[in-house]
């Protein structure tokens, strides 16, 4: 009798999604979706897509779901949760949707302590409109707006979606991850899981920030991204927990690159 | 069933709670922060929620997900407030979500002032944001009907799956009335569960997605058409007007809504104790338009005038509903000036006095 010892979570539905090849998208999919699997949330689980390259989130999971406008996820995370606190929400939002256009809304959400989940995808450019500046594009990193490169005296620094939130008082749990390696995925799942626990609990709002590849709009093949997210967004997007409901001290990042190990205090 | 004296803006709060309205939305703008207060106030003694957004636009955006969740759920704002709120509209739109708006309306464009006018009427008829659709217009003239308006759209948000909005003034939220609130209100419609809202998939229902992104144009034209049949059953089934003095002979037939007809019918019994038949046809319904009444009744008289508090919103249904027939007169004020009863007598003698055959709209 054949032991199954590997399947797609029940979260996940059976379907082929449009990402490109060397995208993280599909790994943050299942690491979301097992979370949900294993904390038993799935049925009463309602997920938020935005407006970006995971717009069509809702064809993949296999929960009810909103789609919302472009950055409004947290708004209509907070409707969706007021109405009906016993379900479990999250949204999932790309850099332009959260640290762009929807910044109000995910400031505002954090700081009421929405006990809702957000997972945030940050790939330092817009994916699905082809290759703009966001706010998270490196400095001197070409895109379609800037093609000489970010200019730091004309657009300013990248915005660090993490920190920034973690200045906030409201008790919340916040963490920043990144999978392009099989141990940071591994860590990634961690931070998702405590993420959503918090939310099952009751306690806090919480946000994965998790940092992706788009080698399509980046212009290289999938190795060669992920060697320039660990060379060049690594040091700028530091990982590790930034804030606990508890104390909301920071705790120490797992060990960057392909051969770190997850250091991260529990 | 006891008379209470109420401002407008509370009647409007409370008549929402007694339509089991458990969930408000809102962000501070003047002049319609009575509803607001009343509602943060009000909500948690019947153990529902009151948010107060970060901005108009997350308002919107938060009533998307309450009511996509299947519950009741309102929001109030004034003209500038309503135009950021445009956008999560067409949203709620096109994902066809019950939800109620009620706009206070003040004097633009732009920030404009704070006092009352009609300068949305297009907005909220034609115009509200981008993509095809429509929302139901109701437009109280005293404070009772603002309480019934406001349940009233509860119900045809619900049967309908369509926005809703209440379109008032500021007169309507300021004034002070009697209003009663009835203790065996029956819905409007027979309301259906809300089978269709996102609230967790256990796999006894097909999963519930709230959406209004079609990529597939073939599919898009589908919704579209579905929309659409919507509309003209609301346009078949929902028209509401008031008459005054249609069985009388008149002469000359006004159309106004809102607070602007109350002063005009003030005008119409001024006129009555001086010998002159005025009639008027006040719609309720703005969206859908009257069209047909304004058209009989206009029939039967030798002009029309319409009074507004807009440079000339409302007066081109008048147009369309009355095809050239007969002679179209305006008055208005605008800025947040209002039009008087005396006025508006004033202005009925001088077109009675006039060459009725002289089209004008001046």
């Amino acid at each position: 009798m054949p032991e199954t010892v590997f399947s797609r979570p029940e979260s996940l539905r059976d379907v082929t999604t449009h990402y490109c090849p060397g995208c993280t998208h599909g790994v943050i999919h299942r690491l979301v979706a097992e979370v949900l699997d294993e904390l038993g949330v799935r049925q009463r689980t309602v997920g938020i897509a935005p407006v970006g390259c995971s717009v069509l989130a809702y064809n993949y999971f296999e929960t009810d779901f909103h789609e919302a406008s472009h950055g409004r996820a947290p708004a209509v995370a907070t409707g969706i949760k007021r109405a009906r606190p016993d379900l479990i929400v999250f949204t999932y939002q790309g850099d332009g949707d959260l640290a762009s256009i929807g910044m109000a809304e995910i400031v505002h959400c954090a700081n009421r302590g929405e006990k809702v989940t957000v997972v945030f995808v940050n790939n330092a450019i817009y994916g699905m409109t082809g290759g703009q500046m966001a706010p998270t594009t490196m400095p001197g990193q070409v895109a379609t707006t800037c093609p000489l490169g970010r200019d730091v005296d004309l657009a300013g620094h990248p915005i660090r979606i993490a920190e920034m939130l973690s200045t906030l008082r409201t008790p919340a749990f916040i963490a920043r991850c990144s999978v392009h390696t099989p141990l940071l995925a591994v860590n990634a799942k961690e931070m998702l899981r405590r993420a959503f626990t918090h939310q099952v609990e009751g306690r806090c709002f919480s946000l994965v920030e998790v940092l992706s590849t788009c080698p399509t709009n980046w212009g290289v093949p999938p190795g060669e991204a992920t060697r320039w997210l660990e060379k060049n967004m690594l040091p700028y997007y530091p990982l590790g927990v930034f804030k606990t409901p508890d104390g909301g001290s920071r705790e120490p990042a797992p060990l960057s690159g392909s051969g770190g190990r997850s250091g991260h205090a529990e | 069933m006891t008379k209470k004296l109420m401002k407008g803006s509370e009647a409007i709060g409370e008549a929402a709670v007694q339509a089991g309205c458990h969930l408000f939305f809102g962000y501070p703008i003047t002049p319609q922060n009575e509803i607001p207060e009343y509602m943060s106030m009000r909500l948690p003694q019947v153990g529902g929620t009151f948010v107060q957004a970060e901005s108009e636009v997350a308002a919107s955006n938060m009533l998307y997900g309450a009511a996509g969740s299947g519950e009741r759920v309102m929001t109030s704002s004034s003209s500038p407030g309503i135009s950021l709120m445009a956008e999560g509209i067409s949203y709620l739109a096109g994902a066809q979500l019950p939800v109620v708006i009620v706009n206070i309306m003040r004097a633009g464009p732009g920030l404009g002032g704070i006092l009352p006018a009609q300068g949305d009427y297009l907005q909220a008829t034609k115009g509200m944001a981008h993509g095809d659709f429509r929302l139901l217009v109701l437009a109280p003239w005293s404070v009772q009907e603002a309480a019934d308006l406001v349940q009233d759209a509860f119900d045809l948000a619900d049967y309908y799956r369509n926005p809703v909005m209440v379109l008032g003034d500021g007169l309507i939220g300021q004034m002070m009335e009697p209003v009663e609130f009835a203790d065996d209100r029956v819905p409007i419609k027979e309301l259906p569960p809300k089978g269709w809202a996102a609230t967790g998939h256990d796999g006894s229902k097909p999963r519930s997605v709230i959406n209004s992104l079609f990529l597939d144009p073939e599919e898009l034209e589908r919704h579209n058409l579905r929309l659409k049949e919507k509309y003209d059953l609301i346009e078949r089934d929902e028209v509401r007007f008031e008459a005054v003095n249609l069985d009388a002979d008149y002469d000359l037939l006004i159309v106004a809504y809102g607070t602007v007809a109350r002063v005009c019918s003030t005008a119409i019994e001024e006129l009555a104790d001086s010998g002159v038949t005025v009639a008027m046809v006040r719609p309720i319904t703005l969206w859908p338009y009257p069209y047909l009444a304004v058209r009989e009744a206009a029939d039967r008289a030798t002009a029309v005038l319409v009074v507004e508090l807009s440079a000339g919103q409302m007066i081109e249904d008048v147009r369309l509903a009355l095809e050239g027939t007969k002679p179209i007169h305006f008055l208005n004020r605008m800025g947040g000036m209002l039009v008087s009863p005396d006025a508006v007598a004033d202005k009925v003698r001088e077109i009675l006095g006039a060459d009725a055959g002289e089209v004008s709209d001046a």
